[in-house]
């Protein structure tokens, strides 16, 4: 028989519905399994067990006086430490935010809340959501539940973690260039990076604004779509944010033509993913699906422009970590410049600061044209032939990292190999597309792969339904014993 | 002054809008709060906060535009102005680079008898900074974070003035106009505006501009006079000396009444402007323009040139009426009462009232009076119920009372005596007491006759009538 933490959110929310559990047991089946497996996985950097206690008693006092529950009513929700917590310390992963505690709530963490959704704490990540590893944290690197001496993707390294070794049954993430998918991808579970609007963006901490999107995290594809359902749709806080919704999904895959494009199965992917992602499109072709050839020429120059783009907005949105206000405050004894330099110099890792530097660089006086303009242009490309190619399919297939979960330690002495892990997923951002990424098999060591669909803007029912297709023909997704 | 020279000038005047909210938050836009009581997580700039643009500073701006005849971009975006300072809490302002609201305009300014046109390159929109305090009883420095976000407008001058009298007439047009579309409290002692003065001079008939320096905190009317000569005289001398004017940006300082180098070209700052992701590209449609535009109300040059046409008034005074909305305003409530001569009513705002208002260092909104007392008393004049002379005492007490001016008379007894027989008295007793006027009279000093009638009003305390009065002493000097 499962156990009570092994359950998927949806089928937690039937059980509670049917009065066969409490919310407060759901709670202390995930704190339970936190204090199992947290000394493994390192997924969180705070835990509010207290906070989740009391929510979940809410929920079931709702449940006792009858009152009608909302989908994510006593389902535990894990957050991102770059998504703004009420009352809960958001740290980016930073010493700058070590002990930043907000006085607002992020607008998806409104909507948790009034769903009654449960809060039990905030996950480790890159820092400021900068890199592919969750090896950029200030306070520890997060592990693979597969395989704890490898990293579990990044930035949303925790968010992954805490799903796929079944701390949590879902979490929030977020991607700028990959950082829901790359983990989802690396620890065998589902991940979805809205198309870019979908789901506001007041009270994630920017990393690049024009880049950024919160996602969710699931061990099932249902899963995924339960809590992206919470979160979309327009927010007046957020000028970016657009009008979305999400109705019930059903599987289906018949007649749709899935585009392969062959730019992103080259010589710099690893022989077992596109074994794997070939082999999935093979099932899909199996449950009805078309398969077309695409071509997306552009794509070389993705990582670049990219790395640009994202690096030269990143730049002028931490140049508000000044010491002065809140966060981590260097020498006050100095002058303000000194103030400025400790601050910075000290309260930033390495990966920040290089990234600040180089946008810093893009941006300025005579190479504002040169780079960041040409960088643009380059993103209006990328985007127009993802376009061009949706005339002739219904969404891509393409793998979503270029190989299974790498050793700790193995890429951080060097960054641009680490750049090179982005190189199927940053091009989905420049679109401002949505890309999901779910388990397509395992490779050598027995690590997940994860196949990535792209779709055109708000196709995220599209994507949900054929990932649930693939999901229901492969009998469901493993998930690792710890 | 060096004669030889020509001063060149353009300033650069931000004015804060009276918009109910901030720029990007729902913070209350209000002066002189207590400090940082009207802030929050967006105007302060904490992580993850987001900027929405209040399309009240949109509308202002595009009322700004149209009124300095301005073209309108209808498709234009946000840019962020990178910098670190203590009161920029984002360590960026969101202002507009390449695309303002507003471009390529002008201004008609009145320097002396002279109109001039005034070339407006650009109107834009950006948010306010915080304030720093440095007070001398803290070893520090404080922020009050109320003023970030406060909408502001910034409209740039082409180079096109010539003297700081020029300068000052143009910006008292500008706040006259902001007042007018009641966008901003154009406050420059609150600062609600403000001022960088960009300063050149050249010999004249040169046709190249020569090096500019840029005066910041430039803070009243009578400051950017000061300024204006003082950077002028001072670049002068260094081109005498045989010098060269170095491009720069200084401080005023009118308390010392001198300018300060803050930092010259070589240590410019590089702002790295960018397109503001968090705000996409905004859109003003044609019918909005279209619809701002009529929405303005008449402006003080409309004004004038219809004061000069409609009433017959000189230019000087239909601009010294038309340049203070308090009294065009309170100037066309009396004409549409009727009842009198427009340029009388004129005479009496930019004489007596005027010059009581500027004893006294007040406004007119801070008297009693009122257009319909005004046309009232007027019109007693006219009938001669009451002398010149008299109306100037009830205009005294109209001003600071709430009394109409028939009460006033009656009360004080000011109704003025045409009768003739009540005043014989008068005329010669005034006639007796100065012998040697009226001796100076017969040997053909005739203008005598004004002093004689001016001792006969002072012996009726205003009273009588002096039209009267006058023929009454030419009729007895004949006698004697």
């Amino acid at each position: 028989m499962k156990k009570l933490y092994e359950h998927s959110a949806t089928e937690l929310a039937a059980m509670l519905r049917a009065k066969e559990v409490s919310a407060v047991e759901i709670t202390k089946a995930t704190l339970g399994r936190m204090e199992e497996v947290e000394s493994k996985v390192d997924a969180f950097l705070t835990v509010t067990a207290e906070q989740a206690l009391q929510q979940a008693q809410q929920v079931d006092e709702t449940i006792a006086a009858g009152k009608p529950l909302a989908p994510l009513a006593g389902i535990p929700v894990a957050i991102k430490d770059n998504i703004c917590t009420k009352g809960v310390r958001s740290t980016c992963a930073s010493r700058m935010l070590e002990n930043f505690v907000p006085h607002y709530n992020a607008t998806v963490m409104e909507k948790l809340a009034a769903q009654g959704a449960v809060l039990p704490g905030k996950l480790n990540m890159d820092e400021f959501a900068m890199g592919g590893s969750c090896e950029n944290s200030y306070f520890k690197p997060t592990k693979n539940p597969w395989d704890t001496t490898r990293v579990p993707g990044g930035s949303s390294g925790g968010s992954a973690a805490s799903v796929a070794s079944c701390e949590v049954p879902l979490a929030l993430g977020s991607d700028t260039g990959g950082s829901i998918r790359c983990p989802a991808s690396f620890c065998g579970i589902v991940g979805l990076k809205p198309t870019y609007g979908a789901v506001s963006r007041y009270g994630l901490v920017a990393f690049a604004s024009s880049l950024d999107q919160i996602g969710p995290f699931g061990r099932t594809v249902d899963d995924v779509a339960l809590l992206y359902r919470a979160i979309c749709g327009r927010d007046p806080k957020d000028a970016t944010s657009r009008e979305a919704a999400l109705g019930e999904i059903e599987a289906k895959v018949k007649g749709l033509r899935l585009g392969v494009p062959k730019e992103y199965f080259g010589d710099g992917i690893s022989a077992e993913v596109k074994t794997a992602v070939y082999g999935a499109i093979e099932t899909l072709k199996g449950l009805g699906a078309d398969v077309v050839e695409i071509s997306l020429p552009s794509t070389d120059y993705a990582l670049a422009a990219y790395y640009i783009i994202s690096s030269a907005e990143a730049s002028s949105n931490l140049a508000r970590y000044d010491g002065v206000k809140y966060g981590f405050s260097g020498r006050r004894d100095g002058t303000l410049n000194d103030l400025y330099l400790s601050t910075r110099s000290e309260g930033f890792g390495a990966e920040v600061k290089r990234r600040i530097m180089l946008g810093t660089h893009v941006l300025s006086s005579g190479y504002y044209d040169a780079y960041y303009k040409r960088a643009k242009l380059l993103q209006n490309v990328i985007a127009k032939e993802f376009t061009d190619a949706f005339a002739s399919c219904d969404l891509i297939v393409t793998p979503v990292n270029p190989t299974t979960a790498f050793k700790l330690g193995e890429k951080v002495s060097d960054p641009v190999q680490m750049y090179a892990t982005d190189i199927c997923t940053v091009t989905v951002n420049i679109a401002g597309l949505p890309g999901l990424s779910l388990p397509c098999g395992m490779g050598e060591g027995g690590l997940p792969i994860g196949m990535q669909l792209i779709g055109p803007k708000f196709s995220e029912a599209r994507l949900l339904s054929v990932a649930k297709s693939y999901e229901t023909a492969v009998g469901g997704f493993a998930v690792k014993e710890m | 002054m060096n004669n030889n020279f020509e001063t060149v000038i353009g300033l650069e005047v931000h004015a804060e809008l009276n918009t109910k909210t901030k720029i990007f938050c729902s913070c209350e836009n209000r002066f002189g709060a207590e400090v940082n009581s009207l802030c929050c997580p967006v105007c302060m700039g904490y992580p993850g906060t987001l900027p929405v643009l209040n399309q009240q500073v949109v509308e202002s701006a595009v009322k700004m535009g149209h009124a300095l005849n301005c073209t309108i971009n209808g498709v234009t975006k946000q840019d962020r102005k990178n910098y670190f300072y203590p009161d920029l809490p984002k360590a960026y302002q969101i202002s507009q680079f390449d695309v303002p609201l507003c471009e390529n305009g002008y201004l008609d300014i009145l320097v002396g008898d002279e109109t001039k046109r005034i070339g407006v390159t650009r109107i834009h929109i950006e948010e306010d900074a915080g304030k720093l305090i440095h007070d001398d009883s803290f070893d520090g420095t404080l922020c009050d974070y109320n003023r970030c976000g406060v909408p502001l407008i910034e409209i740039v001058s082409e180079p096109d003035l010539r003297s700081a009298e020029e300068a000052k007439a143009y910006l008292e047009t500008i706040t006259t106009i902001l007042l007018y579309l009641g966008i901003s409290d154009a406050k420059m002692q609150e600062g609600s505006v403000r001022c960088d003065v960009n300063v050149s001079v050249r010999p004249h008939g040169a046709t190249e501009f020569g090096t500019r320096c840029e005066m910041k905190n430039v803070n009243s009317f009578g400051a950017v006079y000061r300024a204006i000569l003082y950077e002028a005289e001072r670049q002068m001398e260094v081109i005498a000396a045989g010098g060269t004017i170095r491009q720069e940006t200084r401080r005023w300082d009118d308390a010392k009444n001198k300018s300060i180098l803050m930092r010259s070209k070589e240590d410019a700052q590089d702002y790295r402007y960018f397109p503001d992701p968090d705000l996409l590209t905004f859109i003003v449609s044609d019918e909005k323009i279209s619809a701002l535009k009529a929405s303005l109300p008449e402006l003080p040059t409309e004004k004038t040139l219809r004061y000069v046409k409609d009433y017959n008034m000189q230019k000087v005074d239909a601009q010294l009426l038309s340049v203070s909305k308090a009294r065009a305003d309170f100037f066309d409530s009396a004409v549409e009462l009727g009842g009198c001569e427009p340029k009388t009513v004129a005479n009496w705002l930019l004489g007596d009232i005027a010059r009581i208002l500027n004893d006294r260092r007040i406004e007119l909104s801070d008297t009693a009076l009122t257009p319909q007392h005004l046309v009232e008393m007027i019109q007693m004049i006219d009938k001669g119920t009451i002398s010149n002379t008299a109306a100037k005492t009830v205009l005294e007490e109209m001003m600071a009372t709430d009394k109409a001016p028939q009460q006033i008379v009656e009360e004080k007894g000011l109704a003025q005596i045409n009768d003739s027989s009540a005043l014989v008295a008068i005329v010669e007793k005034v006639l007796a007491d100065n012998p040697k006027a009226v001796e100076d009279y017969k040997s053909g000093k005739t203008n005598v006759a004004g002093f004689l009638v001016g001792q006969c009003m002072k012996a009726s305390r205003g009273q009588g009538n002096p039209a009267t009065l006058r023929d009454m002493v030419l009729a007895a000097i004949e006698k004697l």
